[in-house]
């Protein structure tokens, strides 16, 4: 029996996605052609990028920009206003943190919160995310809005798990990422305020406005709008569905355990745990031997696990943040997950 | 009557019930090795180290933090379908291998750090994850057998002479060779590779590993310097009468025996290094006679067979100086009593090149008994 528990990471794609992703990919047809085909592409382009406007309460569906990643939509912002100091937050993911590497990142607080103090940021482009990828940790970017030169918000892991309002966040641009929330991999979105000017990443054709280069990855596209529009009409049942579980999780822990952010505002499906005593890599291979899919910080794509700069920004100190599992739990989770990872954690605590 | 069932590792278990963690550094003899468990049924799972950011080693900005071989090792686990796991053993490497090997060399040493790997993070880090996921036992790819003797598990040479790794395995403590298996030993390097291609392994054609693997370029003295800042300085080769002969470009760049890369002319026979003196900064060079050694004093014993006696004239063995040496005749005894972990060793013949810092392995016939690390040696006719 396998328990699958890692839904930050990625989240099974809702089956209605993969249906109407399989219509759509049995038509032939470039979204940038003027004939027939092209016309029947480019309208399920628009109608995706209606849906994913709605997601985030954008007001205009011209300002979602597709892109074929979170990563690539975080690196885009940070490219769009050159003449300002870059300054991602010490939590970002490795996407924002490393898009533009020149100006030292922004500290935050025990609690994860970006913590700017006296700076004056008025010629800096901010990176800030909406929700923590490894401790669901929420910020509230809008009290930077005015402050700050640039507002960029990487929602890629609220998105489709919390409601967004675009313009009341005060962002001067949000990224979002498909695979996150019932949609495919391989399809992302920079979202960017009306009027604001946005730089190409990628040269060539004129696709996406002149914004992004590339053939429109169409079945990718439909999917993500439709699985934004599911995400949107099921946000209330999903975060119940998902909050008892964790709830559950967290209620059931040996008490050697520790919850990361326990009394902060987080995401509802995630759950940050520290296990003293316990090498977090050598306890997600057991888990993995024992059939538990659970994560750890962020890891190499050989496979190694590296010490998590998102607790280490937190100050909790590495021999306690070598220590950290990630238990993210999705729509398709349920309670014999919760029974298994509790058992599991309670199996190594005695062993 | 019962009859005890014993797998083919030597355990009264089903093979599917034998969880056997694989040690796989990605080359062919570790893939084979994971095959073969595979093939026969265990509970296979495979370990990388990930032993030093492969990008700085190669000095190559933004390379990726883990070579090839890290990626082949997943792709062998893949294709046969068992799991497989990379350790962050960064730190540990540096500490206990790569720091040695840079402060060994600057103690006028001449290091084998692949020994230190096997006997650190290998068999010490490695073997206690294998437990700590509830391996039975740690497999490798080592060309060397574990027999079960009467006093229980002994380290013998490989089959293949021309493969055979004991000499790179003698600090194996007789606690992890228990432990261990090394499924490779009793076959030879052409075997091997008929399995990979049987096996239709990704890696059936890589070429064997040849150097030191965070030195991918082979200069261990450009390593040494970048290491340890200022410690490659010039100073003069002096040969044994006193006379300044010529200038070196840091005593690091030299080893005892060696003859070619002197840059000495005018000298009626040709010189070796015999002697290098770390605290002059000296390198000091004479004739092939001078090298002669009789004596050879070694520490960190690590003592596999019946316990050693320091009364003389000692245990009669074969001893290995160097690893692509022959083992030569000798007698060992422990240096005292009560100084088990030191031993001295008397060769029959003198050996020519005896470098401290390399190994002196002892076999009895095909049997390692042991070994230690080379501190010192010295001419018989000069001992008192």
């Amino acid at each position: 029996m396998s328990h699958y528990l890692d839904h930050n990471a990625t989240t099974n794609i809702r089956s209605e996605v993969i249906a109407r992703m399989a219509e759509v990919m049995g038509q032939v047809g470039n979204a940038s052609a003027l004939h027939g085909y092209g016309r029947k592409a480019k309208a399920l382009v628009e109608a995706a990028r209606e849906q994913v406007a709605a997601l985030v309460a954008a007001p205009r569906p011209q300002d979602v920009i597709f892109t074929a990643s979170g990563s690539e939509a975080n690196n885009m912002a940070a490219h769009a206003a050159p003449q300002l100091a870059y300054r991602p937050s010490a939590v970002e993911h490795a996407a924002a943190l490393q898009a533009r590497a020149e100006a030292p990142p922004l500290p935050v607080d025990a609690d994860g919160q970006l913590d700017v103090g006296g700076l004056d940021l008025t010629q800096a482009l901010v990176a800030c995310q909406l929700a923590n990828n490894e401790t669901g940790i929420l910020q509230d970017p809008s009290r930077l809005a005015g402050q700050v030169g640039y507002l960029h918000v990487d929602a890629v892991q609220a998105a489709g798990k919390i409601a967004i309002n675009m313009p009341r966040l005060g962002a001067d641009s949000l990224a979002l990422s498909a695979h996150k929330f019932g949609g495919p991999q391989g399809v992302g979105s920079l979202v960017i305020r009306p009027g604001l000017d946005m730089p190409a990443l990628i040269q060539g054709g004129g696709q996406e406005r002149r914004r992004r280069a590339g053939t429109e990855n169409v079945a990718g596209i439909v999917g993500f709008g439709l699985a934004a529009e599911l995400a949107l009409r099921d946000l209330e049942t999903y975060a119940q569905h998902v909050r008892g579980l964790r709830d559950a999780f967290e209620a059931g822990l040996p008490d050697a355990v520790q919850v990361v952010g326990g009394d902060q505002a987080r995401l509802p499906n995630t759950s940050c745990i520290l296990v003293p005593g316990k090498s977090a890599s050598i306890l997600l291979m057991k888990a993995d031997l024992a059939g538990l899919a659970i994560s750890s910080g962020s890891a190499c794509s050989s496979g190694k696990v590296t010490q998590s700069h998102v607790l280490s920004a937190m100050g909790i100190a590495p021999k306690l943040a070598s220590t950290a599992l990630r238990v993210s739990f999705g729509r398709t989770s349920r309670s014999e997950d919760v029974t298994a990872a509790l058992a599991f954690l309670r199996a190594v605590l005695q062993g | 009557m019962q009859i005890m069932a014993v797998n083919s590792l030597g355990l009264d278990k089903d093979p599917s019930k034998t969880r056997v963690v694989v040690a796989m550094s990605g080359g062919v003899d570790s893939s084979v090795v994971a095959a073969l468990m595979h093939e026969q049924g265990y509970d296979v799972v495979g370990l990388t180290m990930q032993l030093y950011d492969h990008g700085e080693a190669l000095m190559k900005k933004g390379a990726c933090c883990a070579g090839q071989d890290i990626y082949d090792a997943r792709r062998v686990a893949d294709q046969l379908g068992f799991p497989h796991y990379v350790l962050d053993y960064e730190s540990r490497f540096k500490d206990d291998v790569i720091d040695d090997f840079a402060d060994s060399y600057l103690r006028g040493e001449t290091p084998i750090p692949c020994i230190r790997c096997n006997q650190t993070v290998k068999f010490r880090d490695m073997l206690a994850t294998a437990e700590e996921l509830e391996g039975d036992v740690l497999v490798t790819g080592h060309y060397v057998q574990r027999i079960d003797g009467p006093d229980g598990s002994e380290l013998h040479r490989a089959v293949d002479p021309g493969k055979d790794q004991s000499y790179f395995l003698f600090a194996t403590t007789q606690d992890q060779l228990d432990r261990l298996r090394f499924p490779l030993g009793s076959q030879n390097k052409e075997e091997t590779r008929c399995q990979a291609e049987r096996f239709g392994l990704a890696v059936a054609d890589k070429p064997d590993s040849q150097d030191i693997c965070f030195v991918p370029d082979g200069d261990y003295a450009g390593l040494v310097g970048r290491l340890r800042p200022g410690a490659l300085v010039a100073g003069e080769i002096v040969d044994i009468d006193g006379n300044v002969v010529g200038q070196h470009n840091g005593i690091v760049n030299y080893t005892i025996g060696q003859r070619r890369g002197l840059n000495i002319g005018g000298s009626a026979e040709p010189l070796y290094v015999v002697r290098l003196e770390p605290a002059n900064n000296r390198v000091i060079v004479g004739p092939k006679s001078a090298l002669a050694r009789s004596l050879v004093y070694v520490k960190e014993l690590n003592w596999l067979g019946a316990p050693l006696s320091a009364d003389e004239p000692g245990l009669e063995v074969r001893v290995k100086l160097r690893s692509a040496q022959a083992p030569q005749m000798a007698h060992v005894r422990a240096l005292s009593e009560q100084h088990q972990d030191r031993a001295v060793i008397e060769l029959l013949e003198p050996a020519f090149g005896i470098a401290p810092g390399q190994a002196a392995v002892i076999y009895d016939g095909e049997r390692v008994l042991g070994g230690g690390w080379i501190e010192g040696a010295e001419h018989l006719s000069q001992a008192a």
